[in-house]
Parts: structure tokens; C-alpha cells; sequence
């Protein structure tokens, strides 16, 4: 019959419409909770800002250099300048100068400088994947708008270092499989 | 991959019909067989008409640069299912012509014109051999390997000066004015009209029928685009209007081009993988899997169960968050604005969250390596899976069937628009949904099996009458035998490893030529590698559906109203990412 398949549109329509106050009055703020999850019904948006969906661990922005901080407040990066994330990235967004020992001119496991082009960067996680120091990984912190898109978009060593607790916060699960194969790597070289 | 492989019968026959034309391809790793470029036309018209080999798949060409030699390598398919044959034509660089199979296959008209623009290789007896993807003016051919681009650093990746000198900038730096736009001192954009408009404006003129009766009518030149005409990119259909009735139309394209292909070749394989998530951006789970598969040929690796199973999984996800969103956006093109695209969206948008927690990244996944997946799928996320397969998404796409399939004004909009016959979409090229929506159950996942396929149940969806309609409803259907594979998959998926060996990031390919090809949402997606021992693809090469779909657009467009294209362009589903690469 002519125009039955339009009242059933609407009717779809106004299941979804009532659903959204429905599910509020006898969920109340649970039901707010599950909007955005699979398990949502009715209404699906969140109010971002203000709210903000739970973001998952493997997710993926820009890179940051892991460092520890020893008792006088002086950062230890974990990368040995060995080049690996500058070879793996597709985009050639990684510029890194090896440092050198001031005495004997010699190169050492230390990055002198260490660039991010974050305009190139495609947030692909090559680098991160690749590091076999576990000095590299990829961040959480996606709100990286600035007035100014020159320079301020190319990263420096200071800016792309963060501390080991912030990386054990934002990626529990993988720092601890990987502080378990660390120690594990450890104790096989001491025994040898 | 090294060892000559056995001759399928087929080129056999060949060698006997044509004795001194054909010659087999000797090179180790190569496959197919060479066909003197006089004989060209005449071996495909055999090839067609006594063999039945009907569907042009794929048509590109390498470089052989420094040798003086170009070739153009053709892969044909027969639409009933079948072996592939694959053969290629040499021709000098400096003054390459190579005859056109435009007569024979109309789906060669994009492929060729991509190869004239990328080449420089004229294509003797083409009606319409312009650029394609780049501006008239444009100069050389960049896909000749001595081509350079602008801000050119070096050859291949990794270039050398990143790392330990550190010497990387930024591009704006190296350009003295600190600005990349520069007039000619002649030159004024404002009254500036470029040539390629007036010959697209010419040949639509060309192709209006004379004799259009004794009412004088005005006939009106329009562009629709090149500014989104409908969500779906950047792209420009310039058509003549009598009224509202198309007489001539042409899809202009190539505002989105980037040249993937000399990227891909600048990069080393594995960069690859990142870049072809940037193909077809809705569906970057499939692309990954087609140039895996293709790099897997060459290797002669196999990836571990587990990892087959993961990556079927991925990609039917993938299929269902595209479809869905297809069929959202086509009820935008018919004027139901956003309310069922938003349906839809809420469904595409879990499955990206499952995207975003196994993969990392909700649309640029990167998620697949060769021989295997980059991590495993954790019990809280396959839940997730089972959750949406199992209980949500069959009952959101029965919604969405309800609400949409009886719809008395999707039918009036839909059904007889934009029919294309099945010999019309074989000819063309058209692939995926556009191919078996008329008719032809031509489904790359059951006539070539890849991966775990053969060992799943489905069926393939078809439909007869070509038009619209059946594209919508051939994806919903695609969307149910994509749940079908999923509850397979999940019940069935093994514990074990997921990468063969170790990821390397310099992977070895050994010389060869590859073309893969999987089942897209949007059709045949294929890529043709080719390797000369290097770190680099000497040849990387996206044969993209939606370029293919966008060729027989003129057809399924001529002689509709206007208001109709739009909703013919919804339900091709191209993904402009793709069709310009």
C-alpha cells in the first residue's frame, strides 16, 4: 500500500526519539555512561568537550622519546640514536644527529639532537613498532592545535621527552610486558 | 618465486593462433607472455570474442628506464571465473605508441588516459586521449623513473641525510619566497581560463545529438563540483542540460591526486603499508590486505591461521562499516538528509572503536604486515566483536532494511535510474557491488579465492536490473553475508601465532612481478608490484575500483535528469581518495 513504507520510516524515527528519554529516565546516569558504547541505545552522541570518550591503549598520536629521571632532576633518554625510527618512517619525519664523545670525538649511544616534523608525521607507528630500546612510543594526547604552524611544528628533544610514569599511565598493558621482557633481557646478559 | 612457472594452457593456445607474434616472458620471477604490438589488437579481439576473456582487469605500465623500453602490462579476467592471463607490449621510450583497446574494452578508456598522463604513452585509435589525473599544462610524465618532483631529495627511502647527520627541514624553508604560489609576470589569475576546460566543454559539445526536434530548446553547460557535490570528495561532473535531461556529461577528476604510485616506489615496501590506508579511506582494513597479499606472492610467505583469521575478520568489518555508510549516504544523495546516514554512522562507528583498540587509529589502521598482523586481538575487544555480530549489528541492518528497502520515495528515486547491463558492466570494468548488481556474480572472494575464503560459507549477492535500486540492495545483502562470515570466523578462529618469523623493516623481495586482487567494498581492488631485488618497489601500481566505477558514470548518467546523477554517483560509492591516488 502506497505510504506504508513511510509510516514505518517514521516510525523507526520515533522509537529512536523516545528511546533517548526512555532509556535516561529509568537508566539515569548509567545510561549516560553507555551512550557512545555498543551496548547504547537511543541517543548515541556525547557531549565533547565536556565529556570525552575513554580513549583505548593501543591508540596512536604523534610520537614521544621515553626518559627516566635520576635524583638530581636530569633526564635520561632511552634512545641510542641508532637511526632505526628514521630508516622505518614513511614519511621521513625523523632527523636525528648522533651525539659524540667531547674527549675522543667518537660517536656514542646518545642522540645530540632529536626532530619530529609533526606536520609529516602520519601517526602511522612504525617508529614505536620498530625501537628496539623501547624509547620511542606513540602518545595519548591528541589536543596539539597551535597558533602558529611553523617552526613550533617541528619537535625538539625537550619537547618530544616524557617521563617513563607518564608512558606506564597511558599504556599499562604494554609496560608491563615490556618491563617483564626488559628485566628478563637483563638478567641474560648479567648471567652470560 | 624464482622458478619458471608452468604455462596455464591457455597461452599455449595463444603461441599456436599467433606463432610469430607472442613470445614467453623469460624473466625469472615474471610471468605471462610478450605480444608484438602490431598483433595487439587482434590477439585481445581472439582473446574476447573465442575465448571469452571479457573483463579487463588491470592496465599499467613500467618503466624500464635506463634500458630505452616501456611496457604495458595487461591482466584480463573472464567474467564467468578462470584463470588470469597476462601479457605485455614493449615499446621504444622515446616515441612510444602502444594501439588502444578502447574498440574491444571500454573499461581501458580511465586505465589508458592514466597511463598517456603518467607515461607519456599514446594509445593509437583512443577517441579522448587526455590527462587524467594532472592539469593539461603539466609537464613531463612523472611515473618515468627519471622524472623528478618538485623538492626532490633522493631516489629511494630512507634518504641518507635524516640520520646521523640529522639534516631533515621543513619544505617551506627551501623555497627563497617563503611562498609556493608564483605568476608568470604576463599572467593574471582573474581572467585566466585554462585549456583543459574548454576541450572537456569542446567534446561535450561534440557529443549532444543533433536532431533534437523542432522546439528550440537552451541547452546549458554545468559544472557540478569541483566543492563537494555530494559528501563523497572532491570531484567535477561537467554535464549539458536540455531542462533537466543530461545530454553529455564527463567526470573531471584529479583534484585530489598526490601521485601514490612514485611515492610507493620512492618507498620501501613496508612503508607502503601506512600510504595505502590513504587510498580509499573508508575501507583501509582492505587495502592493507590487498598489497599484503600481493608482497606476500613475491615473499612466498603464508601468514600463521590465527593471523588469516584476523585479517578476514578486520576485512569484513570493514565491509560492513562501508556498505553501511554507502547506504547512508546514498539516502543523503536522494534528499533524506542525515537522519539515515546518521543511523548508519552509529553502527560504522563501533566498528571503527574496535578499529581504534585493535589497530590503534580508527580510519588509518595500518594493521596488517606481511606474513601476519601487527598485534593480536585482545579477549576484551573480541567480546566486543562477537557482541556486534552476534546480537547488535542484525538487528540495526533489519532497521535499516524496514526503514529503507519499502520506502515508497527511495523506491521511485532508485528503481530504473542509472541502469547499467551486464554486458555493459563487464565492458566497463565495473566491479563490486556496480558488477553484481547486474547481474553478474562475479565475486573475487569465491571465482579466486584468497586467504581463508574458500573455507568459509557465503553467497554472492546479485541482482538483475542494474540500477540503483540493486546496488542498495546488493549491499545490504553483502552486509548479511558479512555478518555470516563473521559468526564463521569467530567461532572458528585458532589460538597460535600471528606473524610468521619476525618483522623486518627492510624486507628482501625477491625480483618478480605480483598482481594481487581482493574483494573491496567497492570492488576489485588490485595492486601489480613489481621488484627488482631492491629495497624499493621497482613498479607499485593500485588498480582502484572506484576509478574504474567512475568510467562507466557517463554511461548510467546520459539521457537521466540531472537530479539523478547525484544519486547515481551515491550509488557508485566512489571514494574520490581512491579514484585520484
Amino acid at each position: 500500500m502506497n505510504g506504508l513504507g513511510l509510516v514505518k520510516g517514521l516510525l523507526l524515527t520515533f522509537k529512536h526519539f523516545f528511546a533517548t528519554y526512555l532509556v535516561d529516565i529509568i537508566g539515569g546516569k548509567k545510561s549516560k555512561a553507555r551512550r557512545g558504547q555498543i551496548t547504547a541505545d537511543g541517543l548515541f552522541t556525547i557531549q565533547y568537550p565536556e565529556e570525552s570518550v575513554t580513549i583505548p591503549e593501543e591508540f596512536r598520536v604523534i610520537p614521544f622519546l621515553v626518559y627516566t629521571l635520576d635524583e638530581e632532576g636530569q633526564r635520561t633518554y632511552r634512545c641510542t640514536a641508532c637511526g632505526i625510527c628514521s630508516k622505518v618512517c614513511p614519511t621521513q619525519c625523523i632527523w636525528i644527529t648522533r651525539a659524540k664523545d667531547p674527549e675522543t670525538g667518537r660517536p656514542i649511544t646518545e642522540s645530540a639532537e632529536f626532530y619530529i616534523d609533526i606536520d609529516k608525521c602520519m601517526n602511522c607507528g612504525s617508529c614505536a613498532e620498530f625501537c628496539p630500546f623501547d624509547a620511542i612510543k606513540m602518545d595519548h594526547d591528541f589536543h596539539i592545535a597551535t597558533y602558529e604552524r611553523g617552526e613550533t611544528h617541528i619537535f625538539p628533544k625537550e619537547k618530544l621527552g616524557k617521563p617513563l610514569e607518564y608512558y606506564a599511565t597511558i599504556r599499562p598493558v604494554n609496560y608491563q610486558a615490556e618491563e617483564i621482557a626488559r628485566a628478563a633481557k637483563a638478567q641474560a646478559r648479567a648471567t652470560t | 618465486m624464482s622458478d619458471q612457472p608452468v604455462l596455464a594452457p591457455i597461452y599455449n593456445e595463444l603461441m599456436a593462433e599467433f606463432p610469430q607474434q607472442i613470445e614467453i616472458e623469460s624473466r625469472p620471477g615474471f610471468k605471462g607472455v610478450i605480444v608484438n604490438s602490431s598483433a595487439l589488437v587482434d590477439v585481445v579481439t581472439y582473446l574476447h570474442d573465442k575465448k571469452g576473456y571479457d573483463y579487463l582487469s588491470n592496465l599499467t605500465a613500467v618503466d624500464d628506464y635506463p634500458e630505452d623500453q616501456l611496457e604495458v602490462i595487461y591482466h584480463l579476467f573472464k567474467s564467468t571465473g578462470g584463470e588470469i592471463i597476462e601479457f605485455k607490449v614493449f615499446t621504444k621510450r622515446d616515441e612510444p605508441v602502444v594501439p588502444s583497446l578502447y574498440s574491444i574494452y571500454r573499461g581501458a578508456d580511465f586505465q589508458e588516459r592514466e597511463v598517456w598522463d603518467m607515461f607519456g604513452i599514446k594509445f593509437a585509435g583512443h577517441p579522448d586521449l587526455r590527462r587524467l589525473l594532472l592539469w593539461e599544462g603539466f609537464e613531463g610524465h612523472p611515473l618515468r623513473k627519471d622524472w623528478k618532483e618538485p623538492f626532490y631529495e633522493e631516489d629511494i627511502k630512507p634518504y641518507k641525510n635524516r640520520w646521523p647527520e640529522g639534516r631533515g627541514e621543513r619544505i617551506e624553508n627551501r623555497n627563497p619566497f617563503k611562498d609556493n604560489v608564483q605568476y608568470p609576470r604576463d599572467f593574471d589569475p582573474k581572467i585566466y581560463e585554462p585549456e583543459a576546460d574548454q576541450s572537456v566543454y569542446k567534446l561535450l559539445q561534440s557529443q549532444i545529438p543533433q536532431d533534437t526536434g523542432d522546439l528550440k530548446v537552451e541547452q546549458l553547460v554545468v559544472n557540478i563540483g569541483p566543492q563537494h557535490p555530494s559528501t563523497h570528495g572532491v570531484f567535477r561532473m561537467a554535464a549539458v542540460l536540455e531542462g533537466e535531461k543530461v545530454l553529455a556529461l564527463k567526470p573531471v577528476i584529479g583534484y585530489l591526486h598526490r601521485n601514490h604510485e612514485k611515492i610507493g616506489e620512492r618507498n620501501t615496501f613496508l612503508q607502503n603499508m601506512p600510504y595505502t590506508d590513504r587510498l580509499d579511506y573508508l575501507s583501509s582494513m582492505s587495502n592493507n590486505f590487498g598489497y599484503a597479499i600481493t608482497v606476500e606472492k613475491l615473499l612466498g610467505i603464508q601468514p600463521p591461521e590465527r593471523a588469516e583469521f584476523l585479517r578476514v575478520m578486520m576485512a569484513e568489518l570493514t565491509r560492513i562499516a562501508s556498505h553501511s555508510m554507502a547506504i547512508g549516504f546514498l539516502l543523503n544523495d536522494l534528499g533524506a538528509f542525515f537522519t539515515p546516514s546518521l543511523y548508519a554512522l552509529e553502527e560504522r562507528e563501533l566498528i571503527l572503536d574496535i578499529f581504534e583498540s585493535v589497530a590503534g587509529s580508527r580510519m588509518m589502521c595500518n594493521y596488517f604486515r606481511f606474513g601476519g598482523v601487527v598485534r593480536d586481538i585482545t579477549e576484551d575487544d573480541f567480546n566486543k566483536v562477537k557482541y556486534m555480530v552476534e546480537e547488535r549489528l542484525p538487528r540495526k541492518i533489519d532497521d535499516l532494511d524496514r526503514y529503507l528497502t519499502e520506502n515508497e520515495i527511495v523506491k521511485m528515486r532508485c528503481q530504473g535510474v542509472g541502469v547499467l547491463t551486464a554486458e555493459e558492466a563487464i565492458n566497463y570494468s565495473a566491479s563490486g557491488p556496480s558488477l553484481r548488481a547486474s547481474g553478474v556474480p562475479y565475486d573475487i572472494r569465491k571465482v579466486d579465492p584468497y586467504s581463508i575464503y574458500d573455507r568459509l560459507e557465503f553467497d554472492v549477492c546479485y541482482q538483475n536490473h542494474g540500477d540503483v535500486y540493486d546496488r542498495y540492495l546488493v549491499r545490504l545483502a553483502e552486509i548479511r553475508q558479512s555478518l555470516r562470515i563473521l559468526k564463521q570466523v569467530i567461532k572458528q578462529i585458532p589460538d597460535g601465532p600471528i606473524q610468521t618469523g619476525k618483522v623486518q623493516y627492510a624486507v628482501r623481495v625477491p625480483p618478480g612481478e605480483a598482481y594481487g586482487r581482493v574483494e573491496g567494498p567497492r570492488g576489485e581492488l588490485g595492486y601489480y608490484v613489481v621488484s627488482d631485488g631492491k629495497n624499493n618497489p621497482k613498479r607499485y601500481h593500485v588498480r582502484s575500483p572506484s576509478l574504474m566505477s567512475t568510467t562507466s558514470l557517463e554511461k548510467m548518467c546520459v539521457g537521466g535528469k540531472i537530479a539523478d546523477a547525484v544519486t547515481i554517483l551515491g550509488a557508485v560509492d566512489v571514494v574520490l581518495g581512491e579514484v585520484d591516488r
